[in-house]
């Protein structure tokens, strides 16, 4: 039923919206991985920033894509949580200080042992429209004892203007969507930050589309 | 439903299919001869014709309003296509939305036929709106750029391709071919025009136009394409116009030559931008804009020159 529901809401309402209203410049769509575990790790600047990465699998698999998001925002609200939990199936991430790190990870690791693509966005939370924040170490942790877990990276741009953070108006863009290679094994989590600096940096290259403060 | 089409506008569309099938016929043929060669990128671009024919034929087939709804949402793909390479401000989110509410309008006043809102809603109206709306937003730095960016986006992808869905609203003066044979030959001169252009080039090219902003473009292409486009026309011209011979060749002329300077001005944009292809939604071709860059030179040149000659 939540994957009748999944496929539902992408094929009739993702999909148009994305192809028509949006439209996305997609470069390289067959580094993508086919089957999990793997992590996507992407740039964050809109709230379509997830459902656009989520949009590029087929609908086959749209049921395995689990995107992570902060359990305080996503899960704030009943129609909110419900909808995020059910319909995108997120892996809600408790942000507080506390937490130990396996216990923060648990769920994670859930996913990945069934299989899963965890969407995740290193750079934490969405910053100013189309501007670029460091890396965060999590990722690094997470996939720190899972050999089997690859990551890919993938940059957008455009989706900040289309519906930048606080703004309700959505106002149609063409949106660039580069995938990359998948990252190299990093020995600890300081080159982990700049590897995948790096690589955002060197596919913002291959962006069509441009913004005032690019 | 195709029986409604006018006798010379359904032969003309059968020619076309015919000559995709003969061109889709020869490709495998190609690539037996001369294996070495990778011919994807045509293989794609011929693919892409037969959607984009496709669609084109299907929407003149079934009613005019539908087909002046379908050069609109051209319009739509265009503009987005336009707004989203050049370097709009954060700010500007706001005037882009009434630029894109300007597509209804502007296909509504071609759709009743008003041909005195349809001529300057965009040049006046919009021209006068645009900046109003921006000084409500109120963000000053950047602001002679932008709206100078905004209206001219507009007049392309709005005003200039609307031209060709007035075609279809004008009063039938050859039975034959009504509305839709004018779209026809405006569309098929054109594109065209751009393959005979790059064809001769391809053969013969020798000596560059205008090697900054296209180092590919010679007065060999060119002039190959112009003699190519008028011949042709003559030809065709009365079968799909009211046009005479003598007219369609005139008409020939200014579709080959105003089709190179839209192919040139587009190129421009793109080169000043840093990028080879304006999107990648046509593949094989690239964006959209670089399928009707052309196109929004030749469709107004065109219009008002059979306006003023029959209409």
């Amino acid at each position: 039923m939540q994957r009748l529901l999944k496929i539902l809401f992408f094929l009739l309402v993702v999909r148009p919206l994305v192809l028509i209203v949006l439209g996305l410049n997609i470069r390289n769509i067959n580094k993508l991985p086919r089957k999990g575990p793997a992590v996507i790790a992407a740039n964050h600047n809109s709230h379509l920033d997830t459902i656009v990465l989520m949009s590029l699998f087929p609908l086959s698999i749209i049921h395995k894509l689990r995107p992570v998001a902060a359990a305080d925002y996503f899960l704030s609200n009943k129609w909110l949580a419900w909808f995020s939990l059910n319909v995108i199936g997120i892996i809600p991430l408790n942000r507080a200080d506390h937490v130990k790190r396996e216990q923060l990870f648990s769920d994670c690791h859930k996913a990945l042992d069934n299989g899963d693509i965890l969407i995740l966005f290193p750079e934490g939370t969405r910053g100013e429209p189309e501007q670029y924040g460091k890396p965060k170490k999590g990722l690094y942790y997470l996939v720190e004892d899972r050999p089997d877990t690859l990551i890919t990276p993938i940059v957008m741009h455009g989706l900040g203007r289309a519906l930048p953070r606080g703004e309700a108006l959505l106002v149609p863009f063409n949106c660039d969507v580069v995938v990359g290679d998948v990252l190299p094994i990093a020995d600890d989590p300081e080159q982990f930050v700049e590897i995948v600096t790096n690589t955002f940096m060197q596919l913002r290259q291959q962006f069509i589309t441009s913004c005032e403060s690019d | 439903m195709l029986t409604a089409l006018p006798t010379n506008s359904f032969r003309a569309m059968l020619g076309v299919v015919a000559l995709l099938i003969v061109v889709t016929l020869i490709l495998p043929i190609l690539s037996k001869i001369n294996h070495q060669k990778d011919y994807t990128e045509l293989r794609q671009r011929i693919t892409s014709w037969w959607w984009m024919i496709g669609m084109l034929f299907v929407f003149l087939s079934i009613g005019k309003n539908m087909a002046i709804a379908f050069f609109g949402f051209i319009s739509f793909l265009a503009l987005k296509e336009f707004v989203s390479i050049v370097p709009t401000r954060q700010a500007d989110r706001n005037v882009v939305f009434w630029a894109y509410l300007s597509i209804p309008m502007q296909y509504y006043w071609v759709a009743t036929g008003w041909y005195g809102m349809f001529i300057i809603f965009i040049p006046v109206y919009m021209f006068l709106f645009i900046p109003m709306r921006m000084v409500l937003k109120g963000e000053t730095a950047g602001f002679i750029k932008s709206a100078g960016i905004l209206h001219w986006s507009v007049m392309l992808t709005v005003f200039s391709v609307s031209h060709i869905a007035y075609l279809l609203v004008l009063p039938v003066k050859n039975a034959l071919a009504g509305g839709v044979g004018l779209v026809l030959f405006l569309l098929f001169m054109t594109q065209f025009n751009d393959v005979s252009q790059y064809t001769w080039g391809k053969l013969f090219g020798k000596h560059k136009i205008i090697p900054k902003v296209s180092p590919k473009k010679t007065w060999e292409g060119f002039l190959g394409g112009l003699f190519t486009i008028t011949l042709v026309a003559v030809f065709v011209a009365p079968l799909l116009t009211p046009l005479s011979r003598l007219e369609g060749f005139i008409a020939g002329i200014i579709i080959s030559v105003s089709g190179f300077i839209g192919d040139v001005v587009i190129s421009s944009v793109k080169r000043d931008l840093h990028i080879k292809d304006s999107g990648t939604l046509i593949p094989g071709h690239g964006g959209i804009l670089d399928r009707i860059d052309s196109l929004m030179y030749t469709a107004p040149l065109f219009f008002h020159y059979v306006y003023y000659l029959h209409y």
